[in-house]
């Protein structure tokens, strides 16, 4: 399978990330290069294997459904570029 | 006195406990060593000199009390995927810009808790995406190593390439690093060092800035067998944080490195003698196969048939993680902010600008495969190839296998802007040909320098193990160790 430069554009859309149309050539071919690449899969013979799920043999922990963290939100917008009152603030979202 | 930052660790920290020199002395040595370096190799993106000396005479505080850890001292680079509290850590994106954690990741403070001290933070890979160090928004870092009569500026391998050539010119004791498809393995190969990944699990992930979750490890990288064992040790354990962490007792290491391999079987898999292998590479497999037996390891061919799709699998697998567990960087949370009319414009503009070329096109690339459509025809399919994969090494062990031994790389190190790896990114994923299997199969791989290529640079041989069978590696490698002979330093040329 190969993409076009349309499928090029609505990858990227979908990735949220801002590709120009000068660069959607480029981006094309190098996709397709690994696509090309990944192609050979197919000569794979995968009738009744069982997709991997977890790489070693483990059932995920369980634990009680309490809160165990938490209570510092000035640490967790210490980072952010923009924030106010311990929100995040984004450009509005809702007319 | 002799230069401290030549030491190996074991060495530094036995020298330390007995106190012939001060945690600081060897501390100032390195910080001294890195002024010096680090404008010509760019290991370091950011020194902790303050910090570091703080670390270091409270470590001098505790040993004169005849107190300390196992690591007492001891100088170390961490690389920047790492989260370090209050510290750069960035992952060597543009995207990370600012970003100084307010938490630590649990593999360093398990260092920081067996005493160890912090020199800065290490040059990689953008989100460790790269095998050549050249994808970093810090610029490229530069191999320690020429070949002979050369001035030509090589790469170090990455994505771990600080920790490679920081360890490699003496810039720190040993260092962390992390390896999704070899990322620990090759640039340990191509700086003439040792390095580790151990099976998935042993370390936590937690406070590491996730690639490809279900294939991301730490491991440590040093100068000698013994030295990663050490780190190792410190490094590992169970941790509540991560639920894939395996909750299983830690060895002493160390103590697995003098065993020896005798009556230990090695695997020799046919599959990894690739048509058009350069004999040097050939050689040293030999070699190092010799070496084994002749310490009374028995060789065994063995057939990994599902070898030459660990990679393409890898690159549907990868990317595909990547582009769920990058979705974070929205320019809300931290890093960098490019705003512009609405929400997604601030979305997609902040992440054009602030992911470098390689972190897009695999961004990108794990979008498709995951979008609606493509998802069994890609994605399923290659996860049920890395059943297959896994299922090959199963196979191998059930038949009495206790290690397997291959080349690390398909090279030796290459020059930086090497014209066919930065046009063909196929090209430059066949860097990790031999080494990604392991990630797909979650195994442990150790990387250790076997000998030379023609122009004297160092090529590495690959031990894959058992999982949770470290130990074997460590005795293994320590006897290729044993047996290469001497000259695996680089002549001093910064």
């Amino acid at each position: 399978m190969s993409v076009d430069t349309e499928t090029v554009k609505r990858i990227a859309r979908l990735a949220r990330i801002r590709v120009t149309e000068a660069e959607l050539a480029a981006y094309q071919g190098e996709l397709n290069a690994i696509l090309g690449f990944v192609e050979q899969l197919n000569e794979v013979d995968v009738d009744g294997v069982v997709p991997m799920t977890s790489v070693t043999p483990m059932a995920l922990r369980l634990r009680e459904d309490k809160v165990t963290d938490g209570g510092y939100a000035e640490r967790i917008v210490a980072n952010a570029p923009l924030s106010e009152d311990n929100f995040f603030m984004v450009p509005k979202v809702v007319e | 006195m002799t230069d401290l930052t030549t030491k190996s660790l074991a060495e530094l920290r036995d020298g330390l406990k007995k106190r012939e020199f001060s945690a600081l002395e060897a501390m100032d040595a390195y910080l001294d060593a890195i002024a010096a370096a680090n404008p010509r190799l760019n290991a370091y993106i950011v020194v902790t000199a303050d910090k570091a000396r703080e670390m270091a005479r409270a470590s001098d505080a505790r040993l004169a009390r005849g107190e300390g850890g196992p690591l007492e001292g001891v100088p170390l680079g961490i690389k920047d995927l790492f989260a370090t509290i209050g510290v750069h850590t960035q992952a060597a994106s543009h995207v990370l810009d600012g970003f100084a954690p307010e938490y630590e990741s649990t593999v360093t403070s398990h260092l920081w808790r067996d005493g160890a001290v912090m020199l800065g933070k290490l040059n990689m890979d953008e989100f460790a995406m790269g095998s050549s160090n050249e994808t970093s928004y810090y610029g490229p870092v530069i191999n320690p190593w020429r070949a002979a009569g050369s001035n030509r500026d090589l790469v170090p391998g990455g994505s771990s390439g600080g920790s490679a050539a920081a360890v490699s010119a003496w810039l720190c004791a040993g260092a962390t690093a992390t390896d999704t498809g070899g990322s620990i393995r090759q640039p340990a190969a191509f700086s003439g060092i040792v390095g580790i990944k151990p099976t998935y699990g042993r370390c936590s992930r937690w406070g590491i800035v996730a690639f490809a979750s279900s294939l991301d490890q730490a491991g440590p990288i040093a100068r000698t067998v013994t030295d990663t064992a050490i780190m190792l040790t410190s490094m590992a354990g169970f941790d509540n944080k991560d639920s894939t962490s395996v909750d299983l007792a830690v060895p002493d290491f160390a103590a697995a490195v003098e065993r020896g391999v005798k009556g230990l079987v090695i695997g020799v898999p046919r599959e990894y003698r690739m048509d058009g292998m350069p004999e040097e590479i050939e050689t040293l497999w030999t070699k190092g196969l010799e070496w084994l037996r002749a310490e009374g390891a028995v060789i065994k061919d063995i057939s990994l048939p599902h070898t030459r799709y660990a990679l393409p699998a890898y690159y549907i697998v990868a990317p595909a993680e990547a582009s769920s567990n990058l979705a974070r960087y929205d320019g809300v949370k931290y890093g960098l902010r490019k705003t512009g009319k609405d929400i997604t414009d601030l979305y997609e503009l902040t992440r054009a600008e602030g992911f470098g070329r390689e972190v897009k096109r695999r961004v990108m690339i794990g979008t498709y495969v995951l979008s609606a459509g493509y998802y069994d025809a890609y994605y399923v399919r290659a996860q049920k190839v890395r059943t297959l994969i896994k299922r090959d090494f199963e196979d191998a062990f059930d038949q009495g296998v206790d290690a397997i031994l291959t080349p690390a790389t398909p090279s030796a190190a290459f020059g930086v802007g090497d014209e066919e790896m930065n046009s063909d990114p196929v090209k430059m994923y066949l860097n990790d040909v031999f080494t990604v299997t392991v990630n797909m199969a979650g195994l442990p791989g150790l990387s250790v320098p076997g000998g030379k290529d023609a122009s004297g640079l160092p090529l590495g041989l690959q031990l894959i193990g058992r999982p949770f069978d470290e130990e074997t590696l460590f005795a293994a490698a320590r006897v290729i160790e044993r047996n290469r002979g001497e000259g695996f330093s680089p002549e001093k040329w910064w």
